[in-house]
């Protein structure tokens, strides 16, 4: 096993292991697990290995002294084999600190094993609001997006520049109808109406009779609450019956580059999304883009990616500045003293409750006539600043923060 | 215009054209798996994936050859039923005399190949396809905005369906094939090679396959995983239908295309499993499905 | 002399050939935690159970069954859901698990064994894909999230099985336990019938056996076991989720059973240690996971359909 394990090293920064710094078995290792074979291969997967070793590299961990280790593994998307690895990782190799974790019931999984064992979680991939939410705990933060920041940001952006009534296409499952209960409240709150919604099975593959439906609503707007193939093939067979032409705007709750990339823009043109990161946005994260992109087949980096970077930059940082990693709960606490800065995310915090916070971005998807480049997808169509962008500390129901 | 429990005709005329567009499909693939079962006795598990072979060789078709729909839907079953043929000769002949079940095993682990291999080339977010430029569009329908595309879908897949039907029930070669099945020694006395025959079938029903994948590549995402669910429904619809007849195979798909067009419109929650009910309620009373002949 | 005592010894040695098997494997799962991660062997120890449970019903009665996740899954739910949020002990919660699976292995049998083959495999798998469905919806389930953070408890009131060591007994006690029963009863009279059918099955009938009720009976006791192994293992890992119940997890036990060696005692567990081995490797090398599984079936289907018992019983000309 443990043999097993070391060939998994994807990268290592040797230091010259003259600091006194104390690290835990002489290195700081980083864990990166993702879904390196299924749905979220795309928005995750290698690339956010690469997005790690970039991280590393950056910071300079060598010339600081400071050995740095990756590892990486596929958690096939089932919570028993991703905790099987994060305990071996944590109990045998002696990993200090998971990153990224797409998959809700892997991430709350993982959560838990963490806190148990006082290591660090750092959470790109995953969407679930709970993670800061009633299932916090003081060894996770929750850095790149979560599914209120994207209801809160699609519905209130939408509903202020003239989409005020709504129809919900749900994926009918507990990710869906929470997605939808965020939205439906954050529209109504913000004086909007919603006339219906629809909810089709999970896994799905034809939604032409949904969407017919949510055509004869008349809503300006038909909110997506689902999420992969699901929200693909309905923004594919909503252009193809015309709904979009016909005058109503969709709007995805969920959805990554990588799914527009998938799409092409003659059909996603007009799609409305929220994220957190886009690489065209400014030359840092143009610069970043330039380098991440032909170590990962092509692919342009997500915000999941991005969030890795940021995320492993902030760690390394807070580690420096402890000259320690042992103890998971004191780096984290020292995550959340120190500001973040980096060259993707800018300046920002850590909250009490675990929750990153940094503005988010609302993107209309271009024509294909407006499109430059290969992946030149998006218009910025609003920004919404840090402090509107997610859940107020008050209302998550985080242990931590009643304390 | 009238209203049926609070839904409008309008809608349900809509609805019920939409179930028969799905039905195509159904039926296409569970008549490539009839053929194949009728021959073989094999369970080809690994249809779906070939369903998204025909839909991934349709876009490469496009990408690398710069051939458009109307050849992929002449070249993709044609290449697509090549590599049947070369699976069936490599792997399958060696199982007839074996247990059925084996057969179902080999094209499960091929199923897996196929989906894994495609997903490490192409990731899982799938690839872009357009409506050819002829079908794009669509026309007011009076109850519904129908596009021309998926008017296309239903008027040739059941011209497929029905030539398939003329072929095997109507003609000497398809008299052949039946009595191969039945009796494979007879029939190679009297000097009809047999296992060729047996090869092309194979091949024939997989081309159908590869054929409704490129049909569905306009309309579903071409992604390695496009097959994988569909198949198991595809198994209930062969359940229902029993696996006797190749109209058998025809109808039940069709109708319950339609069937689940209805639930999605009065029960959506119900429209994954609506299938699923009707078929447990067919073994309770017709255990050989509806149109088998016991076994 | 000698020639004679050697042979005699060999006899002996083939008609024991189980039992020495059997001291073999649980001496080597006794002293397993030494040199291996105990999680691993636990999980590994679920999965050969549930193995053992399918193997019950391809490899002594001749169904091939498409949908043992249904069992799995549903089991693992009930006991997450019995231990946390009406706060079960952990032998109830297995117990209630169980005895859901074998509720559902009634219904299920009883409609699947309506047809034969190929017909019982599609069958056995569309109703696990409805299943799948309703506990993608079902609220308890918790969707894609699972239920999470499930206490392991205190067996009968004062074992604590937040002990790693405690909980690892716990789970070898009850593989051992469900392991023996089940090979009781491939060797009762019951499974003396079984095998009959499995044989030749219009005969079992002239003799006057009613084959209906016999493969129904083996269903529900393979179904059953099944579910233990899910409730164990919602209970070792914590947490009950979609991936029990999916259908690539009916196809992962019959791939265990296959590569183990079908209709062999030993076989599914040698097989469950394999694949769960190699599903560990495989989270390092990620991209590969599905062709690999799908070329093991396709090799183990063509050159290698004994598995790796069978070829090793072949080798050693013994029964195991």
């Amino acid at each position: 096993m443990k043999r097993l394990f070391t060939l998994t090293a994807v990268a290592v920064v040797f230091g010259c292991g003259c600091a006194q710094a104390q690290y835990t078995d002489g290195t700081i290792k980083i864990g990166v697990m993702n879904d390196m074979s299924g749905t979220y291969a795309d928005l995750s997967g290698q690339g956010s290995v690469i997005a790690a070793r970039m991280a590393v590299e950056d910071f300079g961990a060598a010339a600081k002294g400071m050995k740095v280790e990756i590892v990486g593994a596929d958690h096939q998307n089932k919570p028993d084999v991703g905790s099987n690895v994060v305990r071996t990782w944590i109990d045998v190799d002696k990993v200090d600190v998971i990153v990224d974790v797409p998959t809700s019931s892997v991430a709350l999984a993982v959560n838990e094993i963490v806190r148990d064992k006082n290591k660090v979680f750092l959470v790109s991939g995953a969407a679930a609001s709970d993670l800061t939410g009633p299932k916090c705990t003081p060894n996770t933060i929750h850095w790149t997006y979560d599914t209120w920041a994207l209801a809160n940001g699609t519905g209130k952006a939408i509903v202020k520049t003239g989409g005020d009534t709504w129809f919900f296409l749900t994926a009918d499952y507990a990710f869906g109808h929470a997605l939808e209960r965020d939205t439906a409240a954050v529209v109504e709150k913000n004086g909007g109406k919603v006339l219906g919604k629809v909810r089709h099975p999970f896994p799905g593959t034809d939604f032409s009779s949904f969407l017919l439906q949510a055509q004869a609503s008349k809503a300006k707007i038909i909110g997506l609450a689902n999420a992969g193939s699901d929200t693909i093939n309905s923004i594919k067979q909503a252009s193809e019956f015309g709904i979009t032409s016909g005058g109503q705007n969709l709007a995805a709750l969920l959805a990554f580059i990588t799914d527009v990339h998938a799409l092409g823009l003659q059909t996603a043109q007009g799609l409305i999304m929220t994220e957190a990161w886009y690489w065209d946005l400014n030359d840092a994260n143009r610069e970043f883009t330039k380098k991440f992109a032909p170590q990962d087949k092509g692919v342009h980096p997500t915000m999941v990616h991005a969030g890795v970077y940021s995320a492993v930059t902030h760690y390394l940082k807070a580690v420096e500045a402890l000259k320690s990693d042992a103890d998971g709960k004191a780096v984290v606490a020292k995550m959340k003293e120190m500001p973040t800065d980096d060259k993707l995310f800018g300046k920002g915090v850590v909250r009490a409750d675990g929750r990153k916070i940094h503005p988010m971005y609302l993107f209309e998807v271009k024509k294909p006539s407006e499109s430059k480049a290969p992946w030149d997808y998006y218009k910025l169509r609003a920004t919404i600043p840090a402090d509107e962008a997610f859940r107020p500390l008050a209302e998550g129901g985080c242990p931590l923060v009643k304390s | 215009m009238f209203e049926l429990f609070g839904i409008s005709s309008q809608a349900l005329f809509g609805q019920l054209l939409i179930g028969l567009i799905n039905g195509s499909f159904y039926a296409l693939l569970s008549l490539g798996l009839a053929v194949i079962f009728g021959m073989l006795n094999i369970i080809n598990f690994s249809h779906g994936a070939q369903y998204m072979l025909g839909a991934f060789t349709a876009y490469f078709l496009l990408q690398y050859a710069g051939l458009g729909y109307w050849w992929a839907i002449f070249l993709a079953p044609i290449v697509v039923g090549i590599t049947g043929i070369i699976i069936e000769r490599l792997f399958l002949q060696w199982l007839y005399k074996l247990d059925h079940l084996y057969g179902l095993l080999l094209t499960f682990g091929l199923a897996l190949i196929f989906e894994g291999t495609f997903r490490n080339f192409f990731g899982s977010s799938g690839l872009p396809y357009s409506v050819p430029p002829a079908l794009q569009g669509g026309r007011n329908l009076g109850f519904m905005f129908l596009p021309n595309y998926r008017g296309w879908v239903v008027v040739f897949s059941l011209a497929v369906c029905l030539t398939t039907w003329f072929v095997i029930e109507r003609t000497k070669l398809g008299s052949y094939l039946r009595a191969a099945t039945e009796n494979p020694t007879l029939v190679r006395a009297f000097g009809i090679n047999v296992p060729r025959m047996i090869t092309l079938t194979y091949g024939f029903g997989v081309a159908l396959a590869a054929l409704a994948g490129v049909m569905a590549a306009p309309i579903y995402n071409v992604s390695p995983q496009m097959g994988a669910n569909l198949i198991i429904v595809v198994f209930a619809v062969v359940v229902i239908g029993g696996m006797g007849s190749i109209m058998g195979a025809i109808v039940t798909g069709f109708g319950l295309g339609l069937i689940e067009g209805l639930t999605k419109v009065f029960f959506p929650e119900a429209s994954n499993t609506v299938i699923f009910i009707i078929m447990a309620i067919v073994l309770l009373i017709r255990p050989a499905g509806l149109f088998g002949r016991s076994a | 002399m000698q020639r004679v005592a050697k042979a005699r010894g060999d006899l002996a040695l083939r008609r024991h050939s189980e039992a020495i098997a059997f001291l073999v494997m649980t001496g080597l799962l006794v002293v397993a935690p030494t040199f291996a991660y105990p999680v691993f062997l636990m999980k590994a120890l679920c999965f050969a159970l549930f193995a053992c449970a399918f193997n019950l019903l391809i490899g002594f009665v001749g169904l091939l069954s498409f949908g043992h996740a249904l069992f799995f899954g549903w089991a693992s739910y009930i006991a997450a859901h019995a231990a946390k949020v009406w706060g079960f002990p952990p032998e109830l919660a297995i117990l209630s698990g169980a005895a859901t699976a074998a509720g559902l292995g009634a219904i299920v049998g009883a409609l699947a064994i309506r047809r034969q083959g190929i017909y019982f495999a599609m069958i056995t798998l569309a109703l696990a894909q409805m299943m799948y469905f309703f506990a993608v919806q079902a609220p308890f389930t918790h969707g894609e999230d699972g239920i999470q953070a499930v206490p392991r408890g205190k067996l009968f009131g004062f074992i604590d099985l937040a002990d790693q060591s405690n909980m690892y007994i716990m789970v070898l006690v009850i593989f051992l336990g469900c392991f023996l029963l089940i090979y009781r009863i491939i060797n009762s009279p019951f499974g003396e019938v079984l095998k009959a059918i499995r044989e030749n099955e219009p005969r079992a009938i002239s003799l006057g056996y009613k084959s209906e009720r016999y493969k129904l009976v083996a269903f529900v006791l393979s179904a059953t076991f099944a579910g233990v192994a899910g409730a164990t293992k919602a209970l070792v890992f914590q947490l009950a989720s979609l991936t029990d119940v999916d259908w690539p997890m009916s196809g992962e036990v019959i791939l265990m059973t296959l590569v183990g060696g079908l209709g062999t005692l030993f076989g599914p567990v040698a097989g469950a240690f394999f694949m769960v081995t190699l599903e560990n490797y495989l989270t390092t090398i990620g991209q590969w996971v599905f062709v690999v599984q799908g070329v093991i079936f396709v090799v183990c289907v063509l050159l290698f359909r004994r598995g790796i018992i069978g070829e090793l019983a072949q080798v050693l000309r013994v029964k195991l």
